[in-house]
This record gives C-alpha cells, sequence and structure tokens, in this order.
C-alpha cells in the first residue's frame, strides 16, 4: 500500500517481551470508584494482550473530560489534547504515521457536543482510526450538567427543572455523516465490548463505538434497562450471514443504511452491535496516492532536486 | 498508467523574432527607476503584466518590487498594480506613479491624483476620455480594446489587453523584447500553441503601436553598478517565498482552511508537499486545521498551519495547548485589516499583540516577522530551526503586502539550506523525562521504543518532569519557568540588531514586517540631508533580541512605525511593547491605518511632526 510517511520501518528482528497487562497499566485512574468505565479501560488492556502490536506503536489519545483521561491510564505513547479537539489531532497522527495504531478514547461532551463538528468532517473523510465514545449522558468533570445525550426531563445543575433539549441519537449521527464503521457496545457487557473493539482495529478507516458507561456519581441507574441483573435486557444485533436460509431474512444488514437507522430509532434502550459497515476508501489512503502519483511524476528526484526544480522556473 | 509529462522541462516553442523598429529621431531618455500603475479591473489580468515585468527584471539588471490591491469582490471590480522598476536597490512601492495605465474612465478617474505632476497617462481611448485640459500630465491614448480585438480575431472579445500594453510598454522603456517573448513561451507555451500564438500577436499589437511617437522619446534604465552580485534572480511573490521556504525548512505536513490572503500558500502546499512525500490537508474548520496539524507534529514532523487575523483567533486556544505540551509547530498569519471581517484584501499589522499574547494562561511563543519577499523564505527557515531547537510553537507574521507582492532575489543555496524532515524515532534511554527541568524538552515521537519501559503522554494539564498531572503550586511554578526560560535563552541566540545608516544621533527609526522598504528609504533621503538618522528592523518580535536598549540609547528619539492604530494610550502595538519592556521614554508612535503600504512622506512628516512636539504619537491619516 501507498504510504504517506517517511519512516523506514526499522528493522524488528530483536526479540520483544510479550505485552501483557503488566506492561500496559500506568497511572492508578482517577475516576469515582464503580464509574464504567473501569471496565472500558480493562478491556482495552485486554484488546491489546490479544493483538500483540509492537509496543511503541499503539497510540492512545484524547481530549477532555472523565474518560478522556484515558490515556494516562494506559502505558503506550499517548497524548491528552484539548476539549472536542481530539479527532483531528488523531487525524493528523493517523495521517503523518501511518506505522501507528491509533486509538481515541473520550466522551459525550467532547465528543458530540464541542467536537461535534469534526466528528462529522473525521467519519466522512474516513481517516483510519478507533474512536470510543464512553457515552454517560451526563457531564461528571464538571459535575452535572446536561450533556447532548441527556434524556430530556434529565434533571442537572443546568436543567435543574428537567432538560428540554432533544438529545442527540448517536447511532444516526455517526451513519449519516458517513462513519464507516459504527457499533454500540455497554461497559457492563466486557465480552461485547471486547468483540466491538476488536473489529474496529480490523476495520480499515473511520471505526468508532458509542460504549454506554455508567456515571455512578450524577447519573447513577441511566443503563438499568440494558442491564440483565439490574432486571434489564441486553439485546444484541443479530447480522445477517448471508447463507440464503431463511432465518437470515430478519437478520441485520449491516451494510445498509436505512436498516441501520430503523435499528437506532428502537425504543430505549435499543440494541447493541454493529449498526453499519462499509468498505470505503480511506483518507490515508487518498493521500498516499497522491503522494505516490506526485512522487512518480518526479521519479527518483531528491527533495533537493524538487525544489531546485521549483526555483528554476522562477529564473 | 500514462508516462508522466514535466511541463516544467518541456522546451517553449521557438519565439518569432521581434518586429524591427527605428527610433532614430527619437530622444533617449536614461531613468533609474520607474513607478508604473495599472489600473483595470481584477479580470484583465493585469497582476499578470507586474509578473513579466518583475521576471524580466529578475533576468535583467534591474530591481522590482509590485503592489497589488485586489478587490474583496469574488469576480470584478477594480484592481490596481503597481510596479516600480530600478536599477539598484528598490526598497518601496514608490508614493507616486511616473505612469498611469488606464483601462477605464473609472480607473483614471480614480488614480489620476496618484499621478506625478510631469506623470504619463497611458489610457485606452475606447473607453477613457480624460481631461487634456489637466496640463499636469502628459497624455498618450491608444485604443487598446479594438487594436487587441482586432490583432487577434474577432472572438477574443477583451483578452489579450493586458499582453497588448506589456507591448506597449516594452517600446517606451525599451525593454528587452527577446527575454519577454522567452518568459511568454514559459508561462504560456504548456498551454496550447493558439494560446501562445495569441500572447504574441498581441504583444506585437502592442509594441507595434508609436506611444514613443507620441511621446518623442523613449526611456533607458540606467546598468546596474557592478555591485550587482552574479548570482541567478528568483522572482516571486511572498507567499510563494514562504511556501518554498517551509519546504527547505523541512516541513512536510499540515493542514489549514482558507482565507484570504492565506490561501495560496496552503493550495502550494496541497500542490508541492506530496512530491516531497508528504500530504497539507483541507480542514473543516481553524480548530480543526490547528489540531490537525498538531497531531502531525506530536508524530515528530515539522509541521505548519497558517491563517489570516481572524483565523488566527481561532486556533488560539490549540497554540496555548502547544504551549504547554511543548510541541514544535509553525503558524503563518498573513495579517489584514482587522478587527473582525474587517479589510481582507488590505495591509496592516494590527496582530502583533494578539500573536505574541492571544491565548488563555502564561503561554509563551515565539513571534517573527520577515521584512520583503526574500526575507518570507529565509524567515520561514528560522522558524524551522527555533521550533525544533526550543520546542515551541512559532507565528510567522506576513501580511497582505508582502503576500502578493512580487520581487526580485538571488537564488539561495538551497544545497546549504535544506533540512531533514525526518522524525526522531532513536530509542530513548531509561532515564528519558518528556519534561526534564533541567534541559529544554526534547519529544519521543510516538514510534520512540522507551528503553525504560514507560512510555510518555504529551499533555495540556499542568505537569511533572514525567509528564503525570500534578496540581503542585511548586511544580506549576517550576513549570512556568521552564517554558519561559528557554525563550529567554532564544533572546541570546538571536545575534546582533544591525543598524542601518547612524550608529548613533538624532532619529532612530524602528520598524517589523513589511514597512522595512518606506522606513529605509526614509533614512536614506533623510541622511542625504545630513540628518543623523537610522533604522532597525525588527525580525524577532518575540522574544525580542537581548541587548537592543542599548541601540535606543543612542539616539534622541525612537520612532517606531507601523501599520496599526495607536489605541488608548498613544502608542502603536510595538511601540507600547518596548515602552513596556525598556521603560525609555523617547520611544513614541508613528502609525497608520488606512489598508495602505506606507509611503515615505507619510513616515517623513511623521518624524517631523513628532520632533517638533512633545505628542506620543504621529497617525498619518492621508485622507482626512
Amino acid at each position: 500500500m501507498a504510504s504517506t510517511t517517511l519512516i523506514e520501518t526499522p528493522p524488528g528482528g530483536e526479540p520483544r517481551e510479550k505485552l501483557v497487562k503488566k506492561n500496559l497499566t500506568a497511572d492508578h485512574p482517577t475516576w469515582c470508584p464503580g464509574c464504567g468505565d473501569f471496565a472500558v479501560l480493562s478491556a482495552f488492556y485486554r484488546t491489546l494482550e490479544r493483538h500483540q502490536f509492537k509496543h511503541e506503536r499503539i497510540v492512545t489519545l484524547a481530549g477532555i473530560g472523565c474518560s478522556s483521561r484515558f490515556p494516562y491510564f494506559v502505558n503506550t505513547h499517548g497524548a491528552h489534547f484539548i476539549h472536542g479537539r481530539a479527532l483531528p489531532f488523531a487525524s493528523g497522527v493517523s495521517l503523518a504515521r501511518d506505522d501507528l495504531h491509533v486509538f481515541v478514547f473520550g466522551g459525550d461532551g467532547d465528543g458530540f457536543s464541542m467536537g461535534g463538528n469534526h466528528l462529522d468532517h473525521t467519519a466522512r473523510k474516513n481517516f483510519n482510526l478507533t474512536y470510543v465514545i464512553m457515552d454517560n449522558f451526563v457531564y461528571g468533570l464538571t459535575k452535572k450538567q446536561t450533556s447532548p445525550t441527556s434524556p430530556l426531563g434529565f434533571k442537572s445543575k443546568t436543567d435543574p427543572g428537567g432538560s428540554v433539549d432533544q438529545p442527540i441519537n448517536p447511532m444516526k449521527k455517526l451513519v449519516s455523516s458517513g462513519a464507516t464503521f459504527v457499533a454500540r457496545t455497554h461497559a457492563s457487557q466486557v465480552k461485547h465490548m471486547m468483540e466491538m473493539i476488536d473489529r474496529a482495529i480490523d476495520h480499515e478507516g473511520f471505526s468508532v463505538i458509542e460504549c454506554l458507561s455508567e456515571c455512578v456519581e450524577f447519573f447513577p441507574g441511566a443503563f438499568d434497562a440494558s442491564i440483565p441483573r439490574k432486571g434489564g435486557e441486553f439485546v444484541t444485533i443479530e447480522e445477517k450471514k448471508f447463507d440464503g436460509s431463511p432465518e437470515d431474512e430478519s437478520r441485520h444488514d449491516r451494510t445498509d443504511e436505512v436498516a441501520a437507522f430503523n435499528l437506532a430509532n428502537l425504543e430505549w434502550p435499543g440494541v447493541f452491535g454493529v449498526f453499519y459497515e462499509e468498505k470505503r476508501v480511506t483518507k490515508n489512503e487518498n493521500e498516499a496516492n497522491m503522494v505516490e502519483k506526485a512522487r512518480a511524476k518526479h521519479g527518483g528526484l531528491s527533495d533537493l532536486e524538487i525544489l531546485q526544480q521549483s526555483f528554476d522556473l522562477m529564473v | 498508467m500514462t508516462a508522466p509529462t514535466n511541463s516544467g522541462s518541456t522546451p517553449p516553442p521557438t519565439p518569432p523574432p521581434p518586429p524591427s523598429i527605428d527610433r532614430s529621431s527619437l530622444k533617449e531618455e536614461t531613468i533609474s527607476d520607474a513607478v508604473i500603475r495599472f489600473a483595470g479591473e481584477s479580470q484583465d489580468g493585469i497582476q499578470s503584466i507586474g509578473g513579466f515585468l518583475a521576471r524580466l527584471a529578475g533576468r535583467s539588471d534591474q530591481d522590482v518590487m509590485t503592489y497589488m490591491t485586489i478587490p474583496s469582490t469574488i469576480s470584478g471590480g477594480p484592481s490596481i498594480f503597481q510596479v516600480r522598476m530600478g536599477t539598484g536597490e528598490v526598497l518601496s512601492a514608490g508614493d507616486s506613479a511616473d505612469f498611469l495605465v488606464a483601462f477605464y474612465q473609472h480607473s483614471y478617474e480614480e488614480h489620476i491624483e496618484h499621478l506625478k505632476e510631469g506623470g504619463v497617462l497611458i489610457y485606452d481611448s475606447d473607453n477613457v476620455t480624460p481631461d487634456t485640459t489637466d496640463r499636469r500630465f502628459i497624455y498618450v491614448g491608444a485604443a487598446i480594446t479594438g487594436l487587441t480585438i482586432e490583432a487577434l480575431g474577432g472572438n477574443a472579445k477583451t483578452k489579450g489587453k493586458n499582453i497588448f500594453v506589456m507591448g506597449l510598454l516594452s517600446r517606451i522603456f525599451n525593454l528587452d523584447v527577446g527575454k519577454l517573448r522567452e518568459l511568454m513561451g514559459e508561462r504560456f507555451g504548456g498551454k496550447g500553441e493558439g494560446i501562445l500564438r495569441n500572447a504574441f500577436m498581441a504583444f506585437d499589437a502592442g509594441y507595434a503601436y508609436p506611444a514613443d511617437n507620441i511621446l518623442g522619446r523613449y526611456y533607458q534604465f540606467e546598468k546596474a553598478s557592478a555591485t550587482k552580485t552574479d548570482k541567478p534572480q528568483v522572482s516571486m511573490d511572498g507567499n510563494q517565498a514562504l511556501t518554498l521556504g517551509l519546504i527547505a525548512a523541512g516541513v512536510r505536513f499540515g493542514a489549514g482552511y482558507p482565507i484570504t490572503p492565506w490561501s495560496s500558500i496552503m493550495e502550494a502546499l496541497r500542490t508541492e508537499l506530496p512530491k516531497y512525500g508528504g500530504t497539507f490537508i483541507q480542514a473543516e474548520d481553524e480548530l480543526a486545521a490547528v489540531s490537525i496539524t498538531l497531531g502531525m507534529a506530536y508524530s515528530g514532523y515539522l509541521a505548519v498551519t497558517g491563517s489570516s487575523g481572524p483565523g488566527l483567533s481561532l486556533k488560539m486556544e490549540a497554540m496555548g495547548w502547544a504551549s504547554m505540551a511543548e510541541i514544535p509547530l509553525i503558524v503563518i498569519n498573513v495579517q489584514r485589516g482587522g478587527p473582525s471581517t474587517g479589510l481582507p484584501t488590505n495591509v496592516e499589522q494590527s496582530d502583533l499583540i494578539q500573536a505574541i499574547y492571544g491565548s488563555h494562561g502564561d503561554s509563551p511563543r515565539v513571534v517573527l516577522a520577515p521584512r520583503n519577499v526574500e526575507d518570507c523564505f529565509y524567515i520561514a527557515l528560522e522558524a524551522g530551526r527555533i521550533a525544533r531547537k526550543y520546542s515551541t510553537p512559532v507565528i510567522i507574521l506576513s501580511d497582505q503586502a508582502l503576500a502578493t507582492r512580487i520581487e526580485a532575489f538571488d537564488l539561495p543555496d538551497l544545497e546549504e539550506l535544506m533540512r531533514d524532515p525526518r522524525p526522531d524515532l532513536v530509542p530513548r534511554q531509561e532515564d528519558f523525562l518528556p519534561y526534564d527541568l533541567k534541559q529544554i524538552t526534547r519529544h519521543a515521537p510516538p514510534g520512540t521504543i522507551m528503553k525504560g519501559g514507560r512510555y510518555p503522554v504529551v499533555t495540556g494539564l499542568e505537569h511533572d518532569e514525567a509528564g503525570h498531572p500534578t496540581g503542585n503550586p511548586g511544580m506549576h511554578m517550576q513549570m512556568t519557568a521552564k517554558r519561559r526560560n528557554k525563550l529567554k535563552a532564544l533572546a541570546k541566540d538571536i545575534g546582533k540588531t544591525n543598524v542601518f545608516g547612524d550608529r548613533e544621533g538624532d532619529v532612530l527609526l524602528v520598524g517589523w514586517g513589511s514597512t522595512y522598504g518606506p522606513i529605509r528609504e526614509a533614512v536614506k533621503l533623510l541622511r542625504s540631508k545630513d540628518e543623523q538618522v537610522g533604522s532597525v528592523h525588527l525580525h524577532h518580535l518575540h522574544p525580542l533580541p537581548a541587548g537592543i536598549e542599548r541601540v535606543f540609547s543612542r539616539f534622541r528619539h525612537v520612532f517606531v512605525v507601523e501599520m496599526n492604530d495607536e489605541g488608548l494610550y498613544g502608542y502603536g502595538q510595538l511601540a507600547g511593547i518596548l515602552r513596556a519592556c525598556y521603560r525609555h521614554p523617547a520611544i513614541r508612535s508613528i502609525t497608520k491605518t488606512d489598508g495602505l503600504t506606507f509611503k515615505v512622506k507619510e513616515i517623513l512628516s511623521g518624524i517631523e511632526h513628532l520632533r517638533g512636539d512633545a505628542v506620543a504619537t504621529f497617525s498619518a491619516y492621508p485622507y482626512l
């Protein structure tokens, strides 16, 4: 594959330590006891153990929010950027360095509010990276204000009488903005969460997961309706196998946008799994192709010679 | 795949020989320079006349400086272009014109007062009826529209008038027709034979028109003195020079958002960087542009973003992160008239304070300003050097006048100047600290093997040496000092500030950015009258070069010349900073905000005014 990166892959002959949780843990998380985010972190460690990437090539990035503290708790190269702009930052990393595995973690405020516009454009351009939105329906770091996913009537410090603004439907937003892998999972379902992260990693392009992750401090019980041990129901999406069998008829075609919308419109708490997946050329490939064409046109010339040519045209 | 074509290497078709003209009956008048103003509509292509003359000057013994105003309307509307060609050092676009070429009645009416007394009006007699009873000027009418259509055939409409005018001027100034045709061959050769043939026909028609007979003379530029270097000259505008400078500095990645007059840099980088294995992308907004660029910078490359006035404001929060996280970054701001949407196609230097201080918190960063087109190239290299060495964001403050002005300068020694763009991925030792208090931060980009097994997080939270978030008061003070002190070290690493003209005496003019030419010309003029006058022109605006205050103390008056407002306290933006830093009572201000470059006479009247008065400031408002 063509590449935009100027890095030559360093010789990887050296024997390496196996990547296990022990060398992936960093600072102890600052989250409140019982926070759903612990489970996401743990699922991420286990996914990384399974994939065995080269340690130095994993990059964990975030914006601002409770969940956006993530990079401090993972022992990989990382950056803690500004509120709402983690995706553009990560896009820059992904584009300049396609030798890296780029992960972005954040919350609903960071992703859907401050960063809402960036989410649309990162999705439509299809940058190659994986984004996990830990959605708790509330602003936790600033102590209980309304979030873009807070349900109508939710009482917060900024809506003491109950939220009146229509919340975002994350699945619909993500599908309509052109994300090529859109999934929904739940922090209380570790196996499902790991499966979704795995599939997101395998997906070439912009893969995004909404992970319901309970804020026990400011919105306890928000997701009980989807937690079996609390009397709720965790319904997963049955995906079409395209095997021609009669039972396949009723299964979800994940390449069908309209079907994804229909699932997203289901009554709360809805369903979990891959809503939408599409193979589409990535921004990384598009840029790499441009580089390849431009390089071919200047067949074998050094940077100095190319720049000299530009100056010669100005003489 | 089809074979690539390289337009740069295909030889242009051999131009036919120039028509010969007999001038034996005409007077030859030798001139050292000429200011020619073209006034027309933006679609007339008058900028390209300027481009040709600039390239011609670069290949001859002349220097050239051009000056362009374009309307901020999308298409159409009045447009002017002023060229000053001369032998030796051309410093400013010229206060008023020796020649005015008017394409329309409104061009004539609006610009005739900018013509010097005794100056020559060349006008399109198909569109302009001048008041020839005004004896101050010499009138040369030519049916530019009609003759161009006649030369090119009926369907040419009015295209080609610009080339016709170039032919006309070639005759009046006895320009090197052979070289001009060569340039036309290079410019139009790739666009098809028909286009080139039309260009030659329009040029020949203009050249055949006996404008010199009407004038009773033709002009000849003085031959250059022997001091001229024999290096080849290149001609380009400031934005092109910045673009090429960035590439030489090792910039391979970046992102931006379109805004006038910055856009032409991002357009050029978009085309150029892929040739070098990098890329420049258009972002959804200014915040994404700077954030993407910071991602590229974090991954180990020298990366660039840029904008103009309003866009710089939008980037400020992320630039604060770059100061805190200590990330090398180049940000270009091509200043225009502000605030808000302001005057998008006019020049102003009113973003200095924003560039230096425009972020929340104590967020030190570096601010540089190029003084002319050549300097646009070199300042990009200096920005790259500083960004890397001090792991800091660097803002380059160019402006609209530099962006659109074409100048000729010596071909740079690229072999000497090119920098290696590759990230430093050498494995880091066990004692690596991303924010070591004992030395300037040098980050380990992702992909770097960390021998100690601990991987760094770069962060906008206050942090300890290892990058862990901390609210420790002592640590915040130490880290604030670390970020400040590296720029104090830079202030000592800038080098001596050159004083032009007298090194001590009556008046020191201080300037920055594109006021360089007119200030220098003012100094020359005053010194020719035996006045003791000098000037310093600051490249590094933040930090200021260490020891600069010693220069100030050698003059009775220190006047800071800048294109911004005198503000509430009577000092322009740089003047205010200099007064605050050096507490020197001689520092006063000469400012203006008419959206145009400084005229030499405005600076002179400012000096005169301030010298005779105890007021803090002189604002030049020529139209009030």
